[in-house]
C-alpha cells in the first residue's frame, strides 16, 4: 500500500475488531499478568491502538502516547546518524516504575510500563513472547 | 493517518500546527486549552528550552464529541519553527491528518513564510503526502499588532495562497480572534477527508 500520492489518506493498516480483541487477550495474559501496570500498543504517530493495565493505573495514556512515539522515532532517527540500524534496547528507569519500548514493526510500537515486582529481563521475555504472536496475528 | 477503532467506536486524528518560528503555533494551542479548559481531561504537553522556544511539539488532545456515530478525538500538536530543529519538525508530521499553517503578519517575516511553507511541502513529500491534498488551512496571525507594519491580506493571499487556494483567517492567537473558527475548519475539512472511511 501506499504506493501512490495521497491514496490513502487514512491509515497504512487495517484492524478487525476480532484482531483487536485478540491483541488486547494477548496484552493481558502475557504482560499485565506476568505483573506488568500498564500496556501501550501504539502506531508510530501516536495514536492508541490498545491499551490493558492492572486496573490501579490512573495514566494520561494520550499523551503517554504522543511523547512516546516522539521519543521513540527521536531515538531511532539518532541511531540512524551514527550508522546503526536501530537501537535494539529502549528503556528508561525510574525510582518505583520504569518504561520498556520495542518495537513491533515498522508501523507499531509497544509501551510496557512496570515496576519493582517485574525484572528487566522477565519483561523482556515477555514483551517479546506478545510480540510474536501479536505478529502472528497482524501476518493473517 | 488516524485511527479508527471499530470496536470501541474512537476516531484519533492528528492535526499538527506549522509555521515559522514565533510565529504562534503555542499560543494557538494555549488559547484553546484555556478556552475549553472544562472539556480537555489532559494537561497541555510542552517539550521547551529554558528560552521558552518550542524544542520538539506541544500536544493537546482534544475530545470534540460524536460525529456520525463515532467519538471523535482529534491530537493537536504544533512542531518546533526554528529552522534549525528540520530533523524533529518532520517527525512531528508523520501520520499528519489535517494542518494548520500558521503565518505571521509582520512585514519583515514575509520572507520566513513562504520558507516554511516551502519546508512544509518538502517535508510532506518524504512521507508520500502532497501539500495540494492534504487538508490545510491558513492562518494570517498577529492581525492585533499596531506597532510594527503588517502585510496587507491580498499580499500574504498572494505569497501563500495563490496556488494552494485554501480556507484562510486573519487572526490573532493572543486575543483569540479566529482561532476557534480556525479550528473548526481544519476539523471539518480533516473529518470529511476521513468520512469514506466512516461510512
Amino acid at each position: 500500500m501506499g504506493s501512490n500520492y495521497d491514496d490513502i489518506s487514512f491509515s497504512e493498516y487495517t484492524l478487525g475488531q476480532e484482531q483487536l480483541d485478540q491483541i488486547e487477550a494477548i496484552l493481558h495474559e502475557d504482560l499485565v499478568e506476568s505483573g506488568v501496570n500498564s500496556v501501550l500498543l501504539i502506531d508510530m504517530a501516536g495514536n492508541i491502538i490498545a491499551n490493558r493495565d492492572n486496573g490501579l493505573c490512573d495514566h494520561d495514556v494520550y499523551s503517554l502516547a504522543a511523547l512516546a512515539s516522539a521519543n521513540f522515532a527521536a531515538v531511532d532517527t539518532m541511531a540512524k546518524l551514527v550508522g546503526e540500524q536501530e537501537f535494539s534496547l529502549l528503556f528508561h528507569k525510574g525510582e518505583n516504575e520504569n518504561i520498556h519500548f520495542s518495537k513491533i514493526n515498522p508501523e507499531f510500537l509497544l509501551i510496557s510500563i512496570f515496576g519493582k515486582n517485574v525484572t528487566l529481563g522477565l519483561l523482556r521475555l515477555k514483551v517479546t513472547e506478545a510480540i510474536e504472536k501479536i505478529n502472528g496475528l497482524l501476518e493473517k | 493517518m488516524a485511527f479508527v477503532n471499530m470496536k470501541t467506536k474512537e476516531v484519533q486524528a492528528k492535526i499538527v500546527f506549522y509555521g515559522p518560528g514565533r510565529g504562534g503555533k503555542t499560543s494557538n494551542l494555549e488559547y484553546i486549552y484555556s478556552k475549553f479548559r472544562e472539556r480537555i481531561k489532559s494537561e497541555m504537553v510542552s517539550i521547551k528550552t529554558h528560552g521558552d522556544r518550542t524544542l520538539f511539539f506541544d500536544f493537546l488532545p482534544f475530545d470534540i464529541g460524536k460525529i456520525m456515530g463515532y467519538d471523535v478525538k482529534v491530537q493537536l500538536y504544533t512542531v518546533p519553527g526554528q529552522v534549525k530543529y528540520d530533523a524533529t519538525r518532520k517527525l512531528v508530521l508523520k501520520g499528519v491528518d489535517g494542518i494548520v499553517f500558521v503565518a505571521d503578519s509582520q512585514v519583515e517575516q514575509r520572507k520566513k513564510n513562504v520558507l516554511s511553507l516551502k519546508n512544509l511541502q518538502e517535508n510532506l513529500s518524504t512521507y508520500k503526502k502532497s501539500i495540494f491534498k492534504v487538508p490545510l488551512v491558513l492562518q494570517y496571525n498577529k492581525r492585533d499588532l499596531k506597532d510594527v507594519p503588517l502585510l496587507p491580506i491580498e499580499v500574504m493571499d498572494k505569497d501563500l495562497n495563490s496556488q494552494l487556494k485554501v480556507p484562510s483567517f486573519p487572526a490573532s492567537a493572543v486575543t483569540g480572534h479566529n482561532v476557534v473558527p480556525t479550528l473548526k475548519k481544519i476539523i471539518s475539512a480533516t473529518m470529511a477527508s476521513l468520512q469514506n472511511v466512516l461510512k
